[in-house]
């Protein structure tokens, strides 16, 4: 069984967002980045779980420059097998899932995992992307995976309930919660991923049609009103003209 | 009950810059360890002076014993610089917890390493690198502590067998250890090291109760009424008082990036709580008098993780000296506990309760101060040092 895991770098979570003056960039500086939990927590922990259950290999994949190498380690400290970084800046979604499926293609891949999406643009459009780029079947936001047979079963939570699914041949599967459990590497594990291969491979960055133009905060969360239970007209002129909800 | 870990580290100087990638994941591991595990149960055992046993389990799991001993005999294999981080990220979730693990790896697994024989090597190491063994080691007695050197503990020969009597008092892990490192003295009075076995006839380790510090942390005696100790468990490599201090180094070396675990996480605390908490119509850290005790601390933190990283550097070429360990141990714990004092403060009131971790820090770290050479012992270590005369006598 041969897993493709694609893994991406976020900032950590308690991380200040700062933009630059004009607002049109985002600062790096003191950002500590951490592997996106989707990609870790689930798509990967899920894939090393596959492989010890069924025996075969996981490669783990990002584009992105050497300072994401320190990812990558992580992720083979968890217990990817190899991992392959395409070295260029990663300029969009769309050029992102490009570079990944050239070097797919032809790999005879039998699943490509990655998380549903990464925790600091939200997009969840990678998988997508892959997919169609591809030529494969995607399943969105699943919440567990497991071979039966020859086919992939496949959970999916949706509106009331869980949907399941079976999928014959290779697919692309973007990981929900659920999927699989946090797995802290332990320093055995850190100590062979120095040993793991990681082949770096240079590309051209490929053509984007997005340009981010502007980036904004979030509204500042302001004090909680309290209102008079007696005094219901206050309450829906302040729903009305304030929250402008009703 | 704590409230939930909202832990967030401080790098004023950025020192991630110096780390390799090895340090900075295990570092990240057993930080989301310590939240996961450590953090959510230990103001719970702290209060009810117990000791979390199952945790040795995990912390030979996540490999925190014996980090920098070779794979072959179960350790990680790591340089001195993870293992001081990850004694940081321990000690940053409790004193105690760190203890386990500085016992375990230091006193315990290290001199069998070092001064045992392969026999011994394969025999015990790899059962206490996995958590299946727990391990104590027996140092202090009841009338000697500072002074080991003058120990009372005392064995004869006996054929294949000595018979060990006599006692050692506060031992981290002794009521539950199933093996004991233990220094005593022969017929010639020169001090030796031995592996005792829990169950060996005539030895017993009671508790010592009531301790204010370091309550998740287990400790008792070790009694010897003629214990016969095979020969063959008889460390070979060592005779002589620098037996157990190369033991203590290697400790020492851990406490002193330890300490800076727990003085973050005061930081962290106090520095959170000044911007949430408002007096006088505004956040606490905005009034001068609370900023110097934040600058302070942060100041006296980076100067603390600078000596720590630069002892490190020079364990992994092999050159930190004993008085270089005694330096960084006694500075860091003490800032560690005097963050702790200005971090209770900022708390106000609420820096008492079990609400916060500040209390628990500050009592831990008063053992800390003691154990391992007491603060004033290691400036005599130092003073003898640049000196060149002995003040302990
Ligand atoms: C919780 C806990 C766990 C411990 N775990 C272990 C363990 O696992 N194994 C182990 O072997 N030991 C352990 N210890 C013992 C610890 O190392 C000793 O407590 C420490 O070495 C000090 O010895 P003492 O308590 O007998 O104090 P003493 O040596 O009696 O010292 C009392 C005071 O006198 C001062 N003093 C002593 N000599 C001098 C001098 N020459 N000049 C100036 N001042 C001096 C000391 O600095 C101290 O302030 C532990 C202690 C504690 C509290």
């Amino acid at each position: 069984m041969k897993i493709l895991v694609c893994i991406s770098k976020t900032p950590e979570t308690t991380s200040k967002i700062k933009f630059s003056e004009d607002a049109t960039e985002l600062m790096e500086d003191g950002l500590q980045y951490i592997l996106n939990p989707y990609d870790e927590w689930y798509a990967l922990v899920r894939a090393v779980e596959l492989k010890e259950e069924f025996e075969g290999s996981v490669t783990v994949i990002n584009v992105g420059p050497a300072s994401n190498d320190t990812v990558i380690r992580k992720a083979l400290a968890i217990g990817a097998d190899d991992a392959v970084r395409i070295n260029v800046e990663p300029a969009s979604a769309m050029s992102v899932a490009n570079h990944i499926s050239d070097y797919a293609t032809g790999k005879d891949y039998d699943l490509i995992l990655l998380g549903k999406e990464s925790i600091d643009y939200n997009g969840s459009v990678m998988g997508a992307m892959l997919s169609e780029f591809l030529n494969l079947p995607f399943i969105a936001h699943a919440s567990g995976l497991t071979k039966g047979g020859d086919a992939w079963e496949i959970e999916r939570g949706i509106t009331g309930g869980t949907e399941r699914v079976r999928v014959n041949g290779t697919v692309v599967v973007s990981a929900a919660k659920g999927m699989a459990e946090q797995r802290i590497p332990n320093m055995r594990g850190i100590m062979m991923a120095k040993r793991k291969p990681l082949e770096v491979i240079e590309a051209e960055n490929k053509a984007s049609s997005l340009e981010t133009v502007g980036y904004a905060y979030p509204a500042e969360k302001t004090a909680v009103k309290m209102i008079d239970p007696n005094n219901m007209e206050e309450l829906v002129r302040l729903l009305q003209e304030e929250a402008k909800v009703i | 009950m704590s409230g939930s870990d909202r832990f967030q580290s401080h790098d004023y100087y950025l020192l991630d810059e110096l780390l390799d990638e090895e340090h900075l994941i295990a570092r990240d591991a057993v930080r989301s360890w310590v939240t996961q595990e450590v953090s959510p149960i230990i103001e719970d055992f702290a209060e009810r002076h117990a000791c979390p046993t199952h945790l040795f389990k995990a912390l030979a799991e996540i490999g925190a014993f014996g980090p920098s001993l070779p794979a072959k005999y179960g350790g990680g294999g790591m340089d001195e610089i993870a293992y001081g981080i990850i004694m940081q990220e321990l000690e940053r979730g409790d004193s105690g917890i760190r203890s386990m693990a500085s016992v375990q790896g230091s006193l315990v697994m290290y001199p069998i390493y070092r001064f045992g024989s392969e026999e011994q090597r394969l025999k015990y190491l790899p059962k206490l690198a996995s958590g299946e063994f727990v391990g104590c080691f027996g140092l202090t007695e009841p009338d000697q502590g500072s002074d080991p050197g003058g120990m009372h503990a005392h064995f004869r020969e006996d054929g294949d067998h000595v018979i060990l009597n006599g006692s050692k008092m506060w031992i981290t892990n002794s009521p539950i250890a199933d093996v004991a490192v233990v220094w005593a003295k022969n017929e010639e009075g020169v001090i030796q090291g031995m592996i005792l076995e829990k169950d060996m006839p005539g030895f017993s380790a009671p508790e010592i109760h009531g301790k204010w510090s370091l309550r998740a942390s287990i400790t008792g005696e070790l009694v010897f009424e003629d214990v016969r100790v095979p020969k063959a468990n008889i460390l070979p490599g060592v005779s002589g008082l620098k037996g157990p201090l190369s033991c203590l180094s290697k400790a020492r070396y851990g406490i002193a990036w330890g300490a800076i675990g727990a003085a973050m996480d005061c930081y962290d605390s106090a520095l959170r709580y000044s911007l949430e908490r408002e007096q006088f119509g505004r956040p606490i850290g905005g009034f001068q008098l609370t900023q110097k005790k934040l600058a302070e601390m942060i100041t006296e933190i980076t100067k603390a993780q600078l000596l720590a990283w630069r002892l490190g550097t020079l364990a992994n070429d092999g050159k930190a000296s004993p008085a270089q360990i005694s330096m960084a141990k006694r500075n860091n714990v003490l800032m560690a506990l005097e963050v702790a004092r200005e971090a209770r403060q900022i708390h106000g009131g609420m820096g008492i309760t079990n609400e916060y971790p500040i209390m628990r820090h500050m009592m831990n770290l008063e053992t800390v101060l003691t154990y391992e050479g007491t603060h004033d012992i290691h400036l005599l270590i130092t003073g003898m040092d640049v000196t060149g005369l002995n003040a302990f006598k």
